[in-house]
């Protein structure tokens, strides 16, 4: 055996090798994820690495933007809001303001000197207001003071006269008005109108569900430096750190090589931090830049959710032809999404709402209407899901309303209209593929969860409980993954190989706790045979980075993956030729036998093997010469939509799962309890099971928070009510089921090349909670006269929950709610 | 000055306003940014610490807080532990390990908080166990919920943090090295900070008697009245008001009394509810069991029951069972003291009936005669730390079928807490019947006319009210009727398993 040790090296850290077997994907197994769980012990599986910065939280020493040592004479800066929700400003004095102690510098919408207007796509989001009140909350002018305190007292001293106006609060109303921030746009496959002409049964119902605030628990919060030149340093709680850097600069007018954005972590985002992290950067760059002194901005929690736009509300119907067997032949579904007062992304949210308006079921001949209505609210802007869980709500909604209707279950109804053979395009054109994936995930999960035997005892047990009733409900997600605007699909990565072997790897995607950094290492860590510990993300910065995408749409892992993987195979290429050239020469060495693993690069076996430490080879690299950082980049293949077709492949693949849960509902007080919960989802081959599971629990229990507790409330002239969380209940640890069984779907890896056949986790799970409300509505039908599944408003809180049976003991047959009887009459006719 | 120990270094500080909190104490006087702030209104618990405090016996014992909403001048006399004071060098606390291998952060930043009301639970563990942690059994629902229920996770859906708060007990108990274990005679070092300091002209006062009180309001009657803090406070972070000067209750002998009398239980307006719940548990369990649902752990440990009167919110949790229970008020004043039936106390929306030099100095709670019963429901989006949109008090007897003495209190009902008159008195006298509950559900509606608001809607309220008495009638139905279940058909079920009563 030749080992090549003739090369000194100084620094080969000693731990480098010792991990190197660790990240091995194909080794993912979800049941050791799952199956540790009890006694709490690491999970065995190789692939399920901590968090990078998990020993960071738990000591405190994770730094956060208000974390940051305060610079040398920072300001601080606090936000003057409108106090009403439409009008037009006649008067803003803010010479009481310059008056307060500690004030250093007061700014409006006149001391803007670039861009005024920070819109992302479109037009619309005035940094300040210059004339027209569009929402309670909206941004007057800022205060910068010498303390947070100060700053924040002087913004209540200014005298502010407006010339209020009504205020436009129905999404509807506006959207029958034609008040809206974007076209209507329509989705169509075959003739709807005749599929519900000749349908056995025609079922028609209608739902509002509320909105979410983001409740990150970091708020917004901005740090930002003037430095040389004309520029500025922004660090940011940010999702999309280019487009900060690209409004910054606009802002100020100066170029973008000017101002460079760090993100190194977020305390959450959701979504919350996509467009709506941008306006208070660029306030704090305004400030920095006219004082010469470092600024910094934080929103407190109540000015935070006055400000920030939320998840859309929307207000959708339905009206679906199905045969005797409960199976969609076509129909009409119509979209309404609230949109509060400007575009932001609601173009492509509504867009994803109605990309989701089947979930799993093939509509058959159907036409799907989207309206994105104008209301004098905040902004409502991207959140975890991103319009796809309001379109999933209707046709589920509508799977429960059949069931009902033909006195099936409603699994049975769900099962029937899957996407299958021969019924397999969407009503957008796109072929589903991996069609009997998710035949094979329910029919586990039925299983795993003794759906049936459930069923029984259930029924059993409602027919002798007049008060306490229970519901079951299965219900599943399918969850299309890329941005729909295509050019977002991309992604850039920076590696760096320094010489005493440790590696820095920048990528365009931003941590806000989802994993992706560790996800990032661990794929470049694998192609270079290292242990995680040697590689390592400084930050995310748009100086390493350029022209990135915002963290979202699950996409964080997929492509900057992909981009690191790029880069690593990029280096690893120029090492192997190094290596046949300057090391083995002699040796016959071809490409394709080396490999680098276990912290060395090797070749051969037995007599003819060859080895040599990867800081020995990154010395030798070096020392001959070659660039030790490479770029990566990658594009997402295949996709694309014709909008004004209102066809194409918007999505690279889809992502699958079902959830089984039990609600338990006291019909006199509305309250309820989620006892039982088994979720099957499906991550292809997981990057890593432990982060995978997270996200799918974190994402379930805050989609069960958005369709129960959380409800957001505002008064008739537009003011956020629910401004707090003593206001606002996202669950609370006592809202964790007590049972909640998690596995990974084994055996699927993706059937498109994506990042080592993984699937993107981000949102799909968080739309496994409709089967909480499903299940809350199953427990209702038990107490409705006649095969009634009562309409249930979502968030389901027990006042609604209550008002719902009330109405069903009000009403009788009269009006059956989510369910017309005018359509059966129109049948039997 | 204020003397108290941070992480097991002693810390003197003067000249600190009065209406400084912990968390601004921490994060910008003392460079300590391990605590966070979530909300600054102790509703999410980022902020959390924890408290430990001279238990008499030569040891500390550690209760969490919000730091956001907890005046600095409190520490005095304390051992202030932060998230920085856990870990020795790489070594983590347990409760550190138990998240790191759970996979229970994400995000991070409410971490250090779940964290910290972790760390309590493992001391309070330790101490039931002889230091054996490892010997306990699993945690109960309730325990945990108690302990974690007032930290919200935004990332996790709290599974990992459930396991990581069953795991921690497992870990060797010699990992639990704190940097500042090794300090010896800490507690008695902490005891003794609690020492008077020289009379030093701060703003913030702590009266040692009542006599002293009345003397320090008379001569500043600007001066702000200050117990836990959980409510007051609120008008600093929220509305950023100034309290420029404080007078802290809590160190009243008087107000602190916890006495069981021949008549009753006698509270000290001063009195946290952590303390008095072991108390509720023995003699008023359904009181108690709504005690799980006030606020949270944090607050629990430092809200007084006279904080929850005096406020005279109209969704306070306390006063409606109070209501119910006929109990009285001990109002002090320079002239002395006179007591006061409990429902004679609230005038109106936020007015009572204290005086202007007066405080409440107790409450009274007659015990339970023999026969007569509670039943305390409280209604609300979430069932932890969340507040009332209605509130049900409902006390009675059962004299030869008929129900006696009735009393139908209410929170969120009306702009006070209030006894819904009409609706007793349809029911008093009577059987327990469907007729007679008819009756008393149509008198309710006569006997409020609730607001619509954000926790919601008047006819919500109405109907929530009305049917909280038709749950009544049912479990005294269902109750009295027991014996008569065959094996074969269970009693019917009232109440869903999570709002046990």
């Amino acid at each position: 055996m030749r080992t090549l040790t003739k090369l000194s090296v100084a620094a080969s850290s000693p731990d480098m090798a010792s991990e190197a077997s660790s990240v091995d994907a194909n080794s993912a197994d979800s049941k050791s994820a799952d199956g540790k769980r009890v006694d709490g012990k690491r999970v065995d599986n190789k692939a399920a690495q901590q968090h990078e910065s998990a020993i960071k939280h738990v000591t405190g020493r994770a730094t956060y933007i208000d974390d940051l040592p305060a610079p040398a004479k920072a300001l601080h800066i606090a936000l003057g809001l409108s106090p009403v929700a439409h009008g037009r400003l006649e008067r803003l004095d803010l010479d009481p303001v310059r008056a307060m102690p500690g004030v250093v510098d007061v700014i409006t919408f006149h001391d803007v000197p670039g861009h005024t207007d920070i819109g992302p796509v479109f037009p619309g989001d005035p940094l300040f207001v210059e004339n027209e009140i569009s929402y309670a909350g909206q941004c007057l002018f800022a205060v910068a003071a010498e303390s947070h305190d100060a700053a924040r007292r002087a913004a209540k001293a200014a005298i502010i006269e407006i010339d209020e106006q009504p205020a436009s609060l129905d999404p509807v109303a506006a959207a029958e008005k034609n008040d809206l921030v974007r076209p209507t746009h329509v989705q169509q496959s075959g003739d709807w109108q005749q599929s519900l002409d000749n349908a056995r049964h025609i079922v028609s119902g209608e739902q509002f569900i509320g909105g979410q605030e983001h409740f990150y628990l970091e708020g917004q919060a901005c740090l930002v430096t003037p430095s040389e030149d004309e520029g500025v340093v922004v660090h940011t709680s940010n999702q999309h750190p280019s487009e900060t850097q690209k409004l910054v600069a606009e802002v100020l007018g100066i170029a973008f090589h000017a101002v460079t954005v760090e993100v190194r972590r977020m305390g959450g985002g959701f979504g919350g931090k996509e467009t709506q992290a941008s306006p208070w950067a660029c306030i704090a760059a305004l400030i920095a830049r006219r004082t010469q002194r470092p600024a910094r901005l934080r929103l407190s929690r109540g000015d935070d959710m006055r400000l920030t736009g939320k998840r859309h509300p929307f207000h959708s119907r339905y009206r679906l032809g199905v045969d005797d067997n409960g199976v969609i032949q076509g129909g009409d579904m119509t979209l309404i999404g609230d949109c509060g007062y400007s575009p932001d992304l609601s173009e492509a949210i509504v867009d994803r709402a109605m990309f989701h308006a089947d979930n799993a079921y093939f509509l058959g001949a159907a036409r799907v209407t989207g309206h994105r209505a104008r209301t004098h609210t905040a902004s409502n802007t991207a959140f975890r899901g991103f319009g796809g869980p309001q379109g999933m709500m209707l046709i589920e909604q509508a799977m429960d309303d059949i069931a009902h209707r033909l006195g099936e279950d409603p699994l049975t109804i769900r099962k029937r209209n899957l996407y299958r053979p021969g019924r397999a395009t969407t009503h957008y054109g796109q072929e589903v593929e991996q069609l009997d994936l998710l035949h094979t995930l329910i029919g586990q999960l039925e299983s795993s969860s003794d759906y049936w035997v459930r069923r029984d005892e259930i029924s059993a047990y409602n027919a002798r409980s007049p008060i306490i009733r229970r519901g079951l409900a299965l219900t599943p997600v399918k969850f299309g993954i890329s941005f729909t605007a295509k050019h977002l699909n991309q992604a850039g990565a920076l590696l760096h190989v320094y010489t005493d072997g440790s590696v820095m790897i920048n990528h365009g995607g931003t941590e806000m706790g989802q994993g992706l950094h560790t996800k990032v290492c661990q794929v470049v860590a694998r192609e270079l045979g290292l242990a995680l510990s040697s590689v390592r993300i400084s930050a995310t910065r748009t100086d390493k980075v350029p022209n990135t995408s915002p963290t979202a749409a699950s996409s964080g892992a997929d492509l900057n993956g992909q981009a690191a993987r790029d880069a690593a195979l990029t280096l690893r290429e120029r090492l192997f030729a190094f290596a046949l050239e300057n090391l083995w020469p002699q040796a016959g060495l071809k490409l394709d036998d080396l490999q680098l693993k276990d912290g060395m690069l090797m070749a051969g076996s037995g007599e003819e093997s060859y080895r040599i430490t990867w800081g020995e080879l990154v010395q030798a690299a070096y020392i001959g010469r070659v660039s030790l950082s490479a770029q990566g980049f990658y594009s997402t293949p295949l996709i694309h939509y014709d909008r004004e077709a209102a066809k194409g492949r918007p999505f690279y693949y889809f992502a699958y799962g079902a959830a089984v849960s039990e609600v338990a509902v006291d019909s006199l007080s509305g309250e309820y309890q989620v006892t039982r919960v088994d979720i099957l989802h499906d991550v292809g081959d997981s990057l890593n099971p432990a982060i995978d599971i997270g996200q799918i629990e974190g994402g379930f229990i805050q989609g069960m928070g958005w369709l129960t507790s959380e409800e957001l409330k505002w008064n008739d002239a537009g003011r956020l009510l629910s401004d707090g969380p003593a206001t606002y209940k996202i669950p609370a640890f006592g809202d964790l089921p007590a049972t909640f069984n998690v596995e990974l779907l084994k055996g699927h890896p993706n059937s498109q090349a994506s990042i080592y056949r993984s699937k993107a986790v981000g949102e799909p799970p968080f739309m496994l909670a409709i089967s909480v409300w499903s299940a809350l509505r199953d427990a209702l039908a038990s107490l409705a006269p006649g095969g009634q599944c009562p309409r249930l408003d979502t968030p389901a809180t027990p006042e609604r929950v209550l008002m719902a049976i009330a109405a069903m003991q009000d009403h009788g047959d009269k009006h059956p709610a989510g369910n017309s009887r005018e359509d059966d009459a129109h049948v039997q006719a | 000055m204020i003397d108290f120990h941070l992480n097991g270094e002693p810390q003197s500080l003067d000249g600190l306003p009065p209406d400084t909190s912990v968390l601004e104490l921490l994060r910008t006087r003392l460079d300590a940014t391990g605590t966070k702030e979530g909300c600054a209104s102790g509703d999410c618990g980022a902020c959390t610490v924890a408290i430990g405090e001279p238990d008499g016996h030569g040891n500390l014992r550690y209760h969490s807080a919000n730091a956001c909403i907890l005046p600095a001048h409190q520490l005095k006399g304390c051992h202030l532990v932060t998230v920085e004071g856990l870990a020795k060098g790489d070594v983590l606390h347990p409760a550190q390990a138990a998240m790191v291998d759970c996979h229970a952060s994400q995000c991070g930043f409410c971490t250090p908080g779940i964290v910290m009301s972790l760390f309590t639970l493992y001391e309070a563990s330790s101490h039931e166990s002889g230091s054996q942690p490892a010997t306990l059994a699993p945690y109960s629902q309730a325990r945990l919920e108690a302990a974690l229920g007032g930290n919200l996770c935004r990332c996790t859906g709290y599974r990992p943090i459930r396991d990581a708060a069953q795991a921690m007990l497992a870990y060797p108990a010699d990992q639990r090295c704190v940097t500042w274990d090794a300090s010896e005679h800490l507690a008695a070092r902490v005891a003794e900070s609690a020492q008077d300091s020289p009379v030093d002209g701060s703003l913030y006062h702590r009266p040692k008697s009542l006599a002293e009180l009345f003397a320090l309001r008379r001569d500043h009657p600007s001066a702000r009245l200050v117990a836990g803090a959980t409510d007051l406070w609120l008008e600093r972070t929220q509305q950023l008001k100034v309290l420029p000067e404080l007078i802290d209750l809590r160190n009243l002998a008087e107000l602190q009394v916890l006495e069981e009398h021949d008549q009753g239980l006698h509270i000290g307006a001063a009195v946290t509810y952590a303390r008095f719940e072991p108390v509720f548990e023995a003699h008023f369990p359904a009181f108690s069991r709504l005690l799980h649902r006030f606020a949270s752990s944090q607050i629990r440990h430092r809200a007084t029951l006279g904080g929850n009167v005096a406020n005279a919110s109209p969704i306070g949790d306390g006063p409606p069972v109070l209501l119910a229970l006929d109990a009285s008020l001990v109002l002090e004043g320079p002239e002395g003291a006179r007591e006061l039936p409990a429902q004679e106390f609230f005038l109106d929306y936020r007015q009572t009936a204290l005086g202007a030099q007066e405080v409440l100095g107790e409450i009274r709670l007659p015990w339970l005669p023999e026969g007569r019963q509670l039943k305390v429901w409280k209604l609300s989006k979430r069932r932890e730390d969340d507040i009332s949109a209605v509130l049900g008090a409902f006390s009675w007897q059962l004299e030869e079928g008929r129900l006696r003495n009735v009393r139908l209190a209410f929170g969120g009902m009306a702009a006070i807490p209030a006894r819904a008159r009409g609706a007793e008195a349809a029911l008093e006298d009577q059987p327990p019947s469907p007729a007679a509950f008819a009756a008393a559900r149509q008198a309710l509606d006569n006997d409020f006319k609730p607001l619509s608001d954000v926790r919601g809607s008047s006819a919500y309220r109405r109907l929530a009210a009305a049917n909280l008495l038709e749950r009544l009638r049912l479990k005294i139905v269902t109750s009295t009727s027991q014996g008569a279940n065959t094996p074969n058909t269970p009693a019917m079920e009232v109440t869903l398993d999570a709002y046990a009563d």
